[in-house]
């Protein structure tokens, strides 16, 4: 820790520590402390003098974390009974890179399928030597690998694209966004099994659902790190996740990662699906369309504080969030509390996995006056994230998806935190 | 050189470690099924129009089916709300206020009938005949401006039609846009 006698030098400006404080041990903490008012007279409890609870088959989160869930990002259409639609992960509320099964974040195109996994099938055909049916009992008998992979739909962020900050939590903004550890069995397994024609360069993969929504994927990406994948974080996907079987495409845009799966053609080309063409495609200035940007690039947001978060009094706050790279490893976050102008290594949570989400965190001593907090992901190409200004200058404003710009916390005199753009 | 070593050393030699699973043991539990069988899976079209069913159908049939079956959420000649817009937008792509809808963006018509037939309507899908999603394609086509009212879509035709957006499409994969 840089230490001048025993006064804490900033790592940047406005505040910002070196993030080698916490392994220190926080001397120099007493110097930042906020003085105070006497803790209240201690009790015991009511619960401390009574038995508690019973057990119950599936635990639930306690009643008083009744706000930690996913809200709507649109209103329920009254035309559909349930139809299109997606809710997003609280990224503000959550801890750690895990995201729980119940808060991941949604996205369907016509409502949730109830798929009895007895009768589900996966088909592979097209150009195979040999068309193959499995049932999910066949499936549960393949090797299987585990992995951690974030998931983030390709829309996620898109806020970022319009003209004016957008006010929303980072959920609201960021919360297409979940990370789970998934466990399925290798495709490249299965197509092995299946024979794979030497035409073959792509496969569409269609899921079950009312939308039998379809992607085209390179072969490639199938038989480099794709999985067919029964469970999440330990137990079977949940319903609203594709069960009983989604493909797991790390790095890749979220809406490819089909969920439901239930048919993989094996193509010479593309198939051009509406959801590869009309939609996840980017619109750019000059009218052009750049289609199959399939990696997700490297970006970090800032989870505490974010908007919602009220600073009650200067002094000592973790500055904390999350960063990740569809194109590998986190290698590095930076944070700053000047809107850009300097910058300052956040220390990263072990584990950091390609192509999972990765903790980061700074201190940070608020001095009460106006401060505007940003974040920026290093991946291990080399690849840092550009300033929003930047992105829009390259791409402009109408491409609606990819959004990987720096985001900007605002953090007024009175403690409020805002989204705005620098 | 251990024996190990060497042997790790022909494996990557002969490619086996070139992805990340290599040459695993499996269960081999997959049963064969006829090309008869799978048929009714068997749903996407290319761009190449490959799979297309027999039927047939023009914007004059297609006015009824979609007033019966798509106007509730697409609007009575297409304008949108509450679902997507798919009437008109040309010229509109590199304004302030692009329009995206099949007659401006969609770069394929064979994709309108795959969606059509797998997806829609959205209360029930997959209940149109091909004759349906013939006539709505090309209603919505026609719509458009981009077919005449009296042409009839069907296996041979569909594919041929020149959608106006599709010279602007162009594909990033396998490299990254950034």
């Amino acid at each position: 820790m840089k230490k001048t006698g025993n006064q804490l030098e900033p790592a940047a400006a406005n505040g910002l520590l070196d993030r080698r404080f916490f392994l220190a041990g926080g001397a120099g903490l007493a110097a930042l402390a906020a003085g105070g008012a006497r803790a209240e007279p201690l009790a015991i409890p009511e619960w401390t003098k009574k038995p508690g609870a019973w057990f119950t088959a599936y635990g639930q989160p306690s009643k008083y974390e009744a706000k930690v869930g996913r809200g709507a990002i649109v209103e329920h259409n009254p035309l559909y009974e349930s139809g299109p639609g997606s809710v997003r992960t609280p990224l503000q509320f959550l801890e750690g890179m895990i995201t729980p099964n119940g808060l991941h974040f949604e996205r369907s195109h016509n409502g949730i399928p109830d798929i009895d996994p007895d009768r589900h099938r996966l088909l592979i055909h097209g150009l195979v030597k040999r068309p193959l049916v499995f049932t999910m009992e066949d499936l549960a008998r393949y090797p299987m690998t585990s992995r951690i992979s974030f998931v983030e739909c390709a829309g996620n962020s898109g806020a970022l694209y319009a003209k004016a900050a957008a006010a929303g939590t980072a959920q609201a903004l960021h919360g297409l966004l979940s990370c789970a550890e998934w466990t399925g069995v290798p495709l490249a397994l299965l197509l092995d099994e299946a024979g794979v024609d030497p035409k073959a360069q792509w496969l569409l993969a269609e899921g079950a659902d009312a939308a039998s929504m379809s992607r085209s994927v390179p072969l490639a990406k199938a038989m480099d790190d794709a999985l067919v994948c029964l469970y999440q974080n330990g137990e079977r996907i949940r319903p609203s996740n594709g069960y009983p079987l989604r493909l797991l495409l790390p790095g890749f845009q979220g809406n490819m990662n089909v969920k439901w799966l239930h048919r993989i053609k094996l193509t010479a080309a593309p198939t051009m699906t509406k959801d590869e063409t009309s939609k996840y495609s980017l619109l750019l200035n000059d009218g052009k369309v750049a289609q199959f940007k399939f990696q997700l690039d490297a970006k970090a947001v800032i989870t505490k504080p974010s908007p919602g978060f009220q600073l009650k009094q200067q002094g000592f706050y973790e500055i904390s969030g999350l960063a990740w790279s569809g194109n590998g490893k986190v290698a590095k976050v930076e944070v700053s509390a000047d809107g850009g102008k300097t910058w300052a290594p956040a220390a990263l949570s072990e584990p950091v996995i390609s192509k999972a989400l990765t903790r980061f965190r700074i201190p940070w001593h608020w001095t009460g006056q106006p401060a505007v907090l940003q974040a920026r992901c290093t991946d291990d190409t080399g690849y840092t994230q550009p300033a929003r200004d930047v992105l829009i200058a390259a791409r402009g404003n109408r491409a609606a998806y990819h959004n990987n710009a720096i985001t900007s916390w605002n953090i007024a005199a009175d403690g409020e935190v805002k989204h705005v753009y620098v | 050189m251990s024996m190990f070593k060497r042997a790790a050393t022909v494996l990557i030699a002969a490619g086996f470690c070139s992805r990340a699973f290599g040459a695993t043991e499996t269960p081999m539990l997959g049963k064969p099924i006829s090309p008869a069988d799978l048929a009714p899976w068997d749903l996407s079209i290319g761009p190449d129009g490959a799979g297309l069913p027999s039927g047939k159908g023009s914007a004059k049939e297609g006015k009824q089916v979609f007033a019966d079956k798509c106007s509730y959420c697409h609007g009575s000649e297409g304008q949108g709300q509450p679902a997507d817009r798919l009437v008109g937008g040309q010229g509109t792509l590199t304004s302030d206020a692009p329009v995206k809808t099949v007659g401006s963006y969609w770069p394929y018509a064979t994709t309108l009938f795959d969606f059509v037939r797998r997806a829609m309507p959205l209360n029930e899908p997959q209940t149109l005949t091909s004759d349906e999603v013939y006539a709505v394609s090309a209603y919505i086509l026609a719509a458009n401006g981009i077919i005449k009212n009296s042409e009839v879509m069907n296996a041979k035709t569909l594919p041929k039609v020149k959608m106006p957006n599709r010279g602007n499409f162009f594909i990033v994969y396998p490299g990254n846009l950034k």
